[in-house]
């Protein structure tokens, strides 16, 4: 019982590390990203596309990737180039990916509900367990002990010492959107084919926002964004095992609570009532170079 | 000038691109157009349909203008519109004897005040401890359709459905509906969406609270320097926002369903955010703009029924791309350089 809900915590979890570290690279540079949603619904429909066409989860995911990427070039064409204003965009590129994956879906299968679906043998089975964490460590020593990494910082906190240091800020925000996008995209692939057996609607169901809460509960750094999203994950997995269980009479156990726990730690937390997050200080600021 | 060609490009420029989108579908975008329009004009019925897209709109759209006036982004338009539309549902299942018009009436004051609550909890965080409301309210989102589910499916269930709903509300509740739409549910509230754009309007214009919240949202150290309580005003501006969301149970629950149903609102509180947007925060381009994207809800709707390949979720991609084209501010700029030149 115990070791399932752990192997099922760090199953439901990947998705979540995968978007959260893509976000971090993106709000470090100092755009924020509410289109991780978007991001990653997309990237589970190209994972499951790619699979489908290729039987290999690894161009699968290379497919969801590359979907991400695109998605996230156009939310940094909008708002880094066209100096959109991020949250607007942001909630714009997630519709765009809630219209466009039923639009595709309807057009290579003839049904808007899901892709068919993906044989076992085609799936991941625990890579992307593994990888998550993996990225979780190469972020750690990136963003702390490379000059890129401390670059992203840079742009996040003070861009106009980035410019003055001969840097392009926008150049820096721009890696670090497409990075963002990838690594979303591979958190959705991780959900279509990793932990489900096909791309159905919209079934990021909010795990965007989850991996946004993680970051921002997490302070903005890779090792406790992690630990954050494990947490958020034990919630899932709880929620998940209890859907049904009587616990008094016949009545089953209410796990809306459980479900509603991570986005009510995130609102304390962001409050200052436990801990303190703050942001990176040039968050949400377009930058124009001179 | 440039206030209202702005948006009006920006429709067009998003419409193309999104028409454009439908040539991989193998279909005419004309056709697709033409579809469009039909569905959404085409009939009594179908404008009344438009009109009950359309009301939800513009209560949402206000509940995004008004805190954005004081400087505030309200994404949480969804969340306070689910609780006011739950509150209205709840007060009709457990009074169901309640007589006209008391039973309206107190309906929707329930769904304000439900609405109010869950606006000011994001304006009084903002306010005092200093958290953005963007995150705060997307949270909110997802914490009040959980207490919806909750409420839903164990303490007001429907016993007599399958549906995740609520009782059914007492008759003593049911609002007006107007008998000239082939029976779309275009009921009362209606024009009270446009009493409220009228009240939104006067306030931010004729009042001093309104003069404070525009002055707060135009740089907020100097309204802080001119002696204006800020913080209180970024309060009331977003407890109005969500007050004025919650009305959206009004026309949900009072003259439509006459219950409250679980996933009732296609992102009517996000929509709500391009219904702002393109409306320029403005009471009269709210209204304007809640037609256009009422009618494209509800122009989409039969694109399953008459095309082979495109599907109602074009309206998602056309709306999406109305909105980056109008919050391209790069974009605008540029052109207006060139026009200078």
């Amino acid at each position: 019982m115990t070791a399932q809900l752990v192997a099922s915590t760090l199953r439901v979890s990947t998705p979540l590390i995968f978007a959260s570290l893509g976000g971090m690279f993106c709000e470090r540079s100092g755009v924020i990203n509410i289109a991780l949603e978007g991001i990653m619904l997309i990237g589970a429909f190209g994972a499951a596309v790619g699979t489908l066409v290729s039987h290999s989860p690894w161009l699968g995911s290379a497919c969801g990737m590359g979907a991400g990427v695109l998605l996230a070039a156009i939310y940094g064409l909008f708002v880094i180039r066209l100096r959109a204003n991020q949250i607007v965009a942001g909630m714009a590129i997630n519709m765009l990916a809630m219209g466009l994956t039923p639009f595709f879906c309807k057009i290579l299968y003839d049904v808007t509900g899901s892709t068919p679906s993906i044989p076992i043998a085609d799936r991941f089975q625990s890579a992307p367990l593994y990888l998550s964490w993996g990225f979780v460590v190469i972020c750690f020593l990136w963003m702390k002990y490379t000059p890129t990494g401390l670059w992203v910082n840079f742009a996040g906190e003070h861009p106009e010492a980035l410019a003055a240091a001969g840097i392009r800020v926008n150049r820096v925000r721009w890696a670090a959107v497409l990075v963002s996008g990838a690594l979303a995209g591979m958190g959705g692939a991780s959900l279509s084919i990793f932990l489900s057996s096909s791309f159905s609607r919209d079934m990021t169901a909010g795990r965007g926002f989850m991996a946004l809460a993680a970051l921002i509960f997490g302070k903005w750094k890779p090792l406790p964004t992690a630990l954050a999203c494990l947490l958020f994950g034990f919630a899932d997995a709880v929620q998940i095992r209890l859907q049904g269980v009587a616990l008094w009479g016949d009545q089953p156990i209410p796990v809306q609570f459980i479900q509603i726990l991570p986005y009510l730690v995130t609102i304390f937390v962001l409050a200052g009532f436990v801990g303190h997050s703050r942001a990176p200080k040039a968050l949400g600021t377009a930058f124009q170079e001179g | 000038m440039r206030k209202v060609l702005q948006p009006i490009l920006a429709v067009a420029l998003g419409l193309a691109l999104g028409l454009g989108v439908t040539r991989i579908a193998g279909e005419s975008p004309w056709h697709v157009l033409q579809i469009l329009w039909k569905s959404a004009f085409g009939s009594s019925y179908d404008f009344g349909m438009t009109l009950f897209y359309t009301t939800p709109l513009i209560f949402t759209g206000l509940a995004v203008a008004v805190p954005f006036q004081a400087g505030l982004f309200n994404i949480g338009a969804e969340g306070q519109l689910t609780l006011g539309a739950l509150a209205a549902a709840a007060v009709g299942a457990l009074w169901p004897m309640l007589p006209w018009p008391v039973a309206p009436v107190l309906a929707t004051v329930a769904a304000i005040l439900a609405g109010t609550v869950w606006g000011a909890i994001p304006g009084w965080l903002r306010a005092r401890r200093g958290s953005h409301e963007v995150i705060n309210t997307i949270m909110l989102n997802f914490i009040a359709a959980g207490l919806a589910s909750y409420v839903t499916l164990y303490l007001l269930k429907n016993p007599d459905s399958q549906n995740p709903e609520t009782r059914a509300i007492g008759a003593g509740y049911l609002i007006h509906q107007f008998g000239v739409f082939g029976g779309a549910p275009v009921s009362l509230a209606l024009p009270l969406a446009i009493v409220a754009a009228v009240l939104v309007w006067i306030l931010l214009w004729r009042t001093v609270l309104g003069y404070e919240m525009r002055a707060v949202g135009q740089s907020e150290p100097a309204a802080r320097a001119a002696g204006i309580n800020s913080g209180r005003v970024r309060i009331i501006a977003m407890a109005v926002a969500g007050g004025l969301a919650g009305l959206v149970g009004v026309g949900e629950v009072l003259g439509n369903a006459g219950k409250f149903r679980l996933g009732f609102s296609p992102e009517y509180g996000f929509i709500g955010i391009a219904v702002a947007l393109l409306g320029r925060n403005q009471p009269v381009g709210v209204v304007a703009s809640a037609l256009l994207f009422g009618a494209l809800h509800k122009g989409a709707a039969d694109l399953d029924l008459e095309t082979e390949h495109v599907t109602r979720e074009l309206s998602l991609v056309l709306q999406a791309l109305i909105i980056l084209s109008v919050s391209a501010e790069g974009l605008w700029s540029w052109m207006k350089k060139r026009g200078e030149a």
